[in-house]
């Protein structure tokens, strides 16, 4: 039972080559197989997410959550399935019905394209791609496609909205959460998502770059547009954002998308930073491996929930500054700090590097606070006797505080 | 034919179609999705290929930036006038006689090259990633490229960022 994925495509392909199928075609029919199965569990996992994210959500603002159908309230999601696809379907009688309909189908694909490459144990991936990390960004262009041609084809006013604010948000972000990833990349010299798993053996990169991992926790969390940076959406602003058309299944499937991003990227933090399936054990068992990685995931998803329950919406203007302004040149100068020190201190041992790896990574972030701290409290000394409409920014670095200074 | 060469056919064909559609289509945002779904299929193209990096660098840079942007750009254009603009104008056939010349000389250079007849060296055996990681620093290689594309790239970010700047300055001192 130590190695249950090598056991059981074992026994498979013992059944096929019994049955006479050449090699070549099992491979096909296993690949195939893979796909299918990743596809279909990483959408069933879903209806687990939602009820998880329901319950923690509900516990953390002092209320019970779903309890009613099933034991927990386990089966509510099932029965909200249920009524949304027996909901009519509704199409514009404006919209682009060929795009409309494409829309959510790109959503869906844009997540679940990201699990082919997730090692979820040590013999358990889809493929081990050599651009793994490349692919990941790339699969990720695909779901803000979708949303922007959702935004589109609904011919409606909001919708529009909602996807313009999309590419601002989704594109900007793109840049951090790239740079972030860059780091497990070079701190372990490949772009298979394998080989980054296999070469935290003993330090986890998190550790390591906890920086790099924070950003890339933050520019995901906005890539994924949940709360606080579901702008997207704010039902406040734009009603629903880009699927205020959508109703019944396809509405579903745009919801399903959006938790199983949030879910992959606590899977993507647990593989890039965290080990993946690594822990105690888990080389010589992988299926060990595969409890380790699901907890680890699980623990990423929880702190996206817990974010979620607890902090309240940026303005799309705070939340462009943030990007450009204090994540991306954090991030520019972590790189760089870490090229200088990982190159300087090569030859030495893994405790001496990886130390002043993540001296490197307090000194980077001390310095952004210390900068973010001193321009808040300049736009703080500034902010008397100015128009209302141009209030403090306390996210803008330190010399935007002097440029509004100058302005008013 | 092998199954692998009536799969690159078929991904060829629909990267045609869509291309074709995307210069026809009367409709702008449609015509720029069926432009996206083209550089979908060069990149099922270089996949068949074995060509991994391809394959992502076409998906993330063209479909994820470029073509992002353009579907924007064209979003914002005014789509009732569309429909009544001629999509031809006077000097077609010249610029179509013009393509055709360029396609047959790029068919006829292929064929006296001998391409159509040679079988593909063998991938190496190391991964050609860590290669072209090498070669994009290597002086004998292509360091200088390399760098000169980085400077023309960061004075276009500089540029950007003077023009964007530059404007703003204007609108809050007035």
């Amino acid at each position: 039972m130590g190695d249950l994925f090598t056991t059981v495509s074992n026994w498979l392909n013992g059944i096929l080559a019994e049955a006479g199928i050449p090699p070549e075609a099992a491979e096909w029919i296993f690949a195939v197989g893979r796909a299918f199965l990743l596809g279909v569990s990483g959408l069933l996992l879903v209806v687990f997410l939602i009820w998880f994210e329901r319950k923690v959500v509900a516990r953390m603002q002092d209320r019970i959550g779903p309890n009613r159908v099933g034991p927990y309230g386990l089966f509510q999601t099932l029965a909200d399935m249920l009524k949304l696809v027996l909901k009519e379907d509704m199409v514009p009688p404006q919209a682009d019905k060929i795009l409309f309909h494409l829309a959510p189908v790109l959503a869906v694909i844009g997540v679940v394209g990201l699990w082919a490459v997730i090692p979820l144990a040590a013999t358990a991936y889809g493929v081990d791609l050599n651009v793994g990390v490349l692919y990941l960004a790339a699969t990720g262009t695909l779901g803000t496609l979708g949303i922007l041609m959702a935004g589109w084809s609904s011919r409606n006013k909001f919708a529009l909205l909602g996807a313009f604010r999309t590419v601002a948000q989704l594109v900007s972000y793109s840049v951090p959460a790239m740079l972030a990833m860059l780091v497990p990349v070079m701190l372990s010299g490949t772009m298979s998502l394998a080989g980054i798993v296999a070469a935290q053996d003993g330090f986890w990169f998190g550790v390591a770059a906890p920086l790099a991992a924070l950003v890339f926790l933050i520019a995901s969390l906005a890539e994924v547009a949940r709360a606080p940076f579901e702008l997207l959406e704010a039902e406040s602003e734009i009603v629903a954002g880009f699927h205020v058309e959508y109703s019944g299944i396809r509405f579903g499937m745009f919801f399903a998308a959006e938790f199983l991003h949030a879910f992959t990227i606590g899977a993507l933090l647990a593989v890039l930073f965290l080990g993946g399936w690594r822990g105690p054990g888990a080389a010589e068992f992988p299926t060990l491996g595969a409890l380790y990685f699901a907890a680890k995931s699980f623990a990423g998803y929880f702190l996206l929930v817990w974010v979620r329950a607890t902090l309240p919406r940026i303005r799309i203007d705070q939340m462009l500054d943030f990007c450009w302004k204090v994540l991306t040149p954090a991030m520019i100068v972590l790189i760089g700090a870490l090229v200088l020190v990982n190159r300087a201190l090569a030859g030495t041992s893994m405790w001496v590097r990886n130390g002043a790896l993540l001296g490197v990574n307090v000194l980077v972030a001390a310095g952004v606070i210390s900068l973010l701290s001193r321009s808040q409290s300049q736009s703080h000394a500034g902010a008397h006797g100015r128009a209302p409409g141009k209030g403090a920014q306390p996210c803008a670095l330190a010399g935007m505080g002097d440029e509004a200074e100058a302005a008013s | 034919m092998t199954l692998e060469q009536i799969l690159f056919l078929v991904f060829a064909l629909i990267g045609l179609g869509l291309a074709l559609a995307s210069v026809t289509m009367r409709n702008l945002v449609r015509s720029a999705f069926a432009l996206i779904g083209c550089l979908f299929a060069v990149a099922a193209l270089f996949a068949m290929l074995d060509a991994s990096l391809f394959v992502v660098a076409q998906v993330a840079v063209y479909v994820g930036a470029i073509a992002t942007l353009i579907v924007l750009v064209v979003m914002l254009t005014r789509l009732e006038q569309q429909e009544r603009i001629p999509q031809t104008h006077r000097y077609w056939p010249a610029a179509a006689l013009l393509a055709a010349v360029i396609v047959a000389g790029v068919a006829w250079g292929l064929w006296q090259y001998g391409f159509f007849d040679q079988t593909p060296p063998a991938l190496p055996a190391a991964d050609p990633i860590v290669e072209l990681g090498r070669a994009l620093v290597d002086p004998e290689k292509f360091l200088i490229p390399f760098e000169a594309v980085s400077v023309l790239l960061l004075s276009a970010l500089i540029g950007a960022v003077l023009v964007a700047g530059g404007a703003n300055k204007k609108e809050r001192t007035e």
